[in-house]
């Protein structure tokens, strides 16, 4: 069958079910209801600590065919989930799902463990590194789920992805499971995308080398929700977790889309009291901070916050008074963690509150304007952030499709051509974020803008900016480039890609070398 | 028919270039044999190839051995370094049979 | 008219920045075969800029190529570059009109037939060059532009380059006085601290103040800090419309002499309204007619 993006899908997919096709980004709407854990009670004087994983393990106890779920603020640091895996591959157990927000070059050690059987499903919303190489290789069985930020936490609050047990990184612990993110080696700033594992897993387990008496101040994860603290030697790589500062891109077209983009806020009307605002923290998404901040200045107006990922820079912009609030679900740098652990006009958020669409509102819903990346756009502005341009998987949503949907203008700002290829294409290989949550497409070469936001076109038109057809500046990529062949594909199914409704988008399949 | 006399090399490994290495053909080799590593291989490897090749016939030049290494080049950047790569190695170029646009 | 606020050095041998150079909005890129080139890739540079010149779509900025001293490449340069039809030739460390000569004796003899007269940006980066930039600019026709290259001149004198530079200042006359006195635009050295935004700005500020009508960039992050300050301010247009419609006053009245705030009008002021306003019609067509 095919999806309203005439994207071909099976019917049903071995071990994920019925595939309900994607008709629209608002199109499909909640019909169930939240799905609660078991009740549970804790004694007086009963002991949560546990000596090691494995008693955990044991405690629980973990079986075969379980989930088994983690949360990604630590990034490429992360030293939990292969601690975890490496326990379950010891005890022998099989058939494990992991849903872990995001999977970095450091969960390298999941390969082995997915050709041995030990894991045979993953439910992510990024990827990056060996595990994707080898998915992309058709190393599972099953396809991976790719889901959104805000649509995992939809996910796991219907029941969609159940999790058996929650293993939280806890950069500082009590012995009776309060957790926070802003204190010890590994602190690492928010730890929103552990919300909704915390609330809805059977079991969850906080995982710290960082205990601290009780009670733990400031606390982020309550002890109502968990039910076992183990303390290990090493929970990360604080290296790997953040950066020091996260610099403004020196790269000269950077920060010409960059400026571009700063001129299509203003040309919107948006520079003004109350602006709300959400960036990447790399290259162009970032340096377009660095003009709105130049331009909110001149116009001495007020934001009202910032959201998502928080860099350094946005802390700036905050303690300038540039915005009175920051919304954080994810730090990105050791300013961003000073900032959420001592200014309190600085927010700690779940995903489901980021960015969830079944809820009574998400905070996604509330941006003026969102600067995300693309890997590629369709002509019809559909976006890929899952799969480079050879076919391999390489990234995936995050909040990507969550935030074009709920800004107000979502801006796309990338480089007309990466190297030699055009970002441009006709049909985007795996659809990510559909065409009608995009409104504008920066590039150092001129700006699109979605036909279905004619007076947007007008406003930018009007401000004087170099406003082309998306057709018209494909045309003028491959004039320089000549027009690319597509990539080979293989047969095989490796990935479902889950819109944040719980529809499915499209689909990856396995990687074909080309002869 | 014009030969390439030693081996020489132009361009580099930068993004947006290619760096390409020219030597003699070998024994019986008939045509102009291309190794070739790209980036962008599935997308443009076929046509990269086919530049080198073009740009080498029209400098009269159709018995040779290349290796190119590619960072994402333009058209003209292949040709313009292949050319380089030619009069480098011992080949005297023909002004009039360069085109950028072919 | 044409302006020449900015001018934006591009590698020669790099072939991503040779590609981009026509997003920057530069009032000219220079694409160079001098000092960014090393001497061992001059042959792969001038292919390079040749390919550049023949298919990167450069926008509105004019095509400027920096070839070497006539004494070392500049003659191959010539050669190769001239047919395929850069707007300017920039020719460095010019130190005499003879040098001036013997470029557009080259460049004639390779200009194709029916090709528009590649043009010439004097470079005077010595004492001896700024000793002879009167006799330099009027060399020929061709000669559209003095440009300062302060670097090289320090060095030269043996004093120290500052950021504030006093060591330059005289040179800076000179060659804003030679330019005029032969009727072209004077081109100031470029800032090299490109971190310092403030810093360009004064520096721009200055040479704007002295005469010069633009300034050599070395990153394109200098671009717009550079046409913000040689692009005529409100109270400069407001003005410049004061003098000309004060002139036109006086001519419908038959008055012979004008005066605007008590000063006398005469013909350099009103040469520097009109530039003015035909500077703030580039800017901007629409708001300036009236």
């Amino acid at each position: 069958m095919k999806n309203s993006l005439g994207r071909m899908l099976p019917e049903t997919v071995a071990g994920f079910g019925a595939v309900k096709p994607f008709a629209g980004a608002f199109a499909t709407t909640p019909s169930g209801v939240r799905k609660a854990p078991r009740q549970k009670t804790v004694l007086p004087k009963a002991n949560k600590l546990v000596d090691n994983l494995e008693e955990v393990f044991r405690r629980i106890p973990v079986r075969d065919g379980m989930t088994l779920s983690f949360h990604h603020h630590f990034r490429n640091g992360d030293g939990v989930v292969n601690q975890v895996l490496a326990v379950a591959a010891k005890l022998g157990l099989r058939d494990l799902t992991i849903a872990l927000s995001s999977v970095f070059p450091v969960h390298a050690p999941m390969v082995e463990l997915m050709k041995s059987g030990v894991v045979t499903g993953l439910d992510t919303d990024y990827m990056s590194g060996p595990v994707a190489e080898a998915v992309s290789q058709g190393v599972l069985a099953k396809p991976v789920i790719f889901r959104t930020h805000g649509g995992r936490a939809r996910a796991i609050e219907c029941g969609d992805l159940a999790v058996d047990v929650a293993f939280i990184a806890a950069p500082a612990a009590d012995d009776y499971g309060n957790i926070n993110g802003v204190q010890g080696e590994t602190a690492c700033g928010s730890l929103g995308y552990a919300f909704p594992d915390a609330e809805y897993a059977e079991v969850v387990v906080a995982v710290t080398d960082n205990l601290q008496p009780y009670p733990l101040h400031p606390i982020s994860i309550s002890q109502e929700r968990v039910d076992y603290v183990v303390v290990v030697d090493k929970i990360g790589d604080p290296k790997g977790i953040v950066s020091g500062t996260t610099q403004i891109t020196k790269d000269p077209v950077g920060l010409k889309i960059a400026a571009n983009a700063a001129k299509v806020i203003q040309a919107a009307g948006l520079i003004r009291d109350g602006f709300s605002f959400q960036t990447g923290a790399g290259g162009a998404s970032l340096a377009t901070a660095h003009f709105v901040r130049k331009m909110m200045k001149a116009a001495n107006v007020t934001g009202s916050f910032a959201l998502g990922g928080i860099t350094g820079y946005l802390v700036s912009m905050l303690e300038e008074g540039l915005f009175r609030n920051l919304i954080d679900v994810q730090g990105f740098d050791l300013e961003a963690i000073r900032s959420i652990r001592d200014n309190p006009r600085h927010l700690e958020v779940g995903a489901g509150m980021y960015a969830s669409p079944f809820n009574a509102g998400c905070a996604v819903n509330k941006l003026d304007v969102v600067i995300l990346g693309a890997t590629e756009i369709d002509t019809a502005f559909n976006v890929n952030v899952v799969t480079g341009s050879d076919g391999k998987i390489m990234g995936g949503s995050g909040g990507h499709s969550d935030a074009a949907a709920g800004a107000s203008v979502t801006i796309v700002v990338a480089n007309l051509l990466r190297g030699r290829l055009p970002i441009i294409v006709d049909n985007v290989l795996t659809v990510t974020t559909p065409g009608e949550t995009v409104d504008v497409l920066v590039t150092e070469r001129g700006i699109a803008v979605n036909p279905l936001r004619p007076e947007l076109k007008e406003k930018l038109v009007t401000a004087g900016l170099p406003v082309r057809d998306i057709a018209e500046l494909k045309a003028l990529a491959e004039k320089m480039a000549g027009a690319p062949k597509a990539p080979p594909q293989g047969e095989k199914i490796v990935a479902l890609v889950e819109y944040r409704d719980g529809t499915i988008i499209d689909v990856v399949r396995q990687y074909k070398a080309c002869e | 028919m014009k030969t390439v006399e030693k081996p020489a090399q132009a361009g580099t490994l930068e993004s947006g270039d290619i760096l390409v290495v020219v030597a003699p053909a070998t024994g019986a080799q008939d045509d102009i044999a291309i190794e070739l590593q790209s980036l962008v291989m599935a997308q443009y490897g076929d046509a990269i190839r086919e530049t080198i090749a073009s740009t080498m016939r029209t400098q009269g030049v159709t018995r040779a051995v290349v290796q190119a290494t590619d960072r994402g080049a333009l058209d003209c950047t292949i040709r313009a370094r292949v050319l380089t790569a030619l009069a480098r190695g011992g080949v005297g170029l023909e002004e009039g049979a360069i085109s950028w646009n072919a | 008219m044409e302006r020449l606020r900015s001018l934006l050095f591009m590698p020669g041998n790099n072939p991503a920045m040779l590609q981009a150079g026509g997003v920057f909005e530069a009032d000219a890129v220079i694409l160079d075969l001098e000092d960014a080139v090393a001497p061992r890739e001059k042959d792969a540079a001038r292919m390079l800029v040749r390919a550049a010149l023949h298919t990167v779509d450069y926008g509105a900025s004019r095509t400027v190529v920096r070839i070497n001293t006539l004494d070392t490449f500049g003659h191959e340069d010539i050669r190769a570059i001239v047919p395929a039809g850069p707007q300017v030739i920039l020719l460095p460390k010019v130190e005499s009109a003879a040098a001036i000569h013997d470029a557009v004796a080259a460049m004639k003899a390779v200009e194709r037939p029916g090709q528009e007269p590649v043009k010439l940006i004097a470079l005077i980066e010595t004492p001896c060059g700024l000793a002879e930039a009167l006799a330099i600019a009027r060399a020929d026709k061709r000669v559209i532009a003095l440009a300062l290259g302060a670097e090289d001149y320090t060095a030269s004198l043996g004093a120290q380059r500052t950021k504030v530079g006093t060591e330059i200042i005289t040179a800076r006359n000179l060659l804003v006085n030679a330019a005029a006195a032969a009727g072209i635009d004077a081109l100031d050295t470029p800032f090299t601290d490109v971190n310092d935004e403030a810093g360009l700005t004064a520096d721009t500020q200055l040479a704007k103040q002295l005469g010069f009508k633009g300034k050599l960039c070395i990153n394109p992050r200098q671009i717009d800090t550079v046409h913000d300050v040689f692009n005529p301010s409100e109270a400069e247009i407001n003005w410049a419309r004061r003098v000309l419609a004060a002139i036109r006053q006086a001519e419908a009245e038959g008055t012979g002499v004008v005066a605007l705030d008590g000063k006398m009008i005469d013909a350099p002021i009103v040469s520097r309204a009109q530039r003015t306003l035909a500077l703030a019609r580039l800017q901007n067509p629409q708001e300036v007619e009236a």
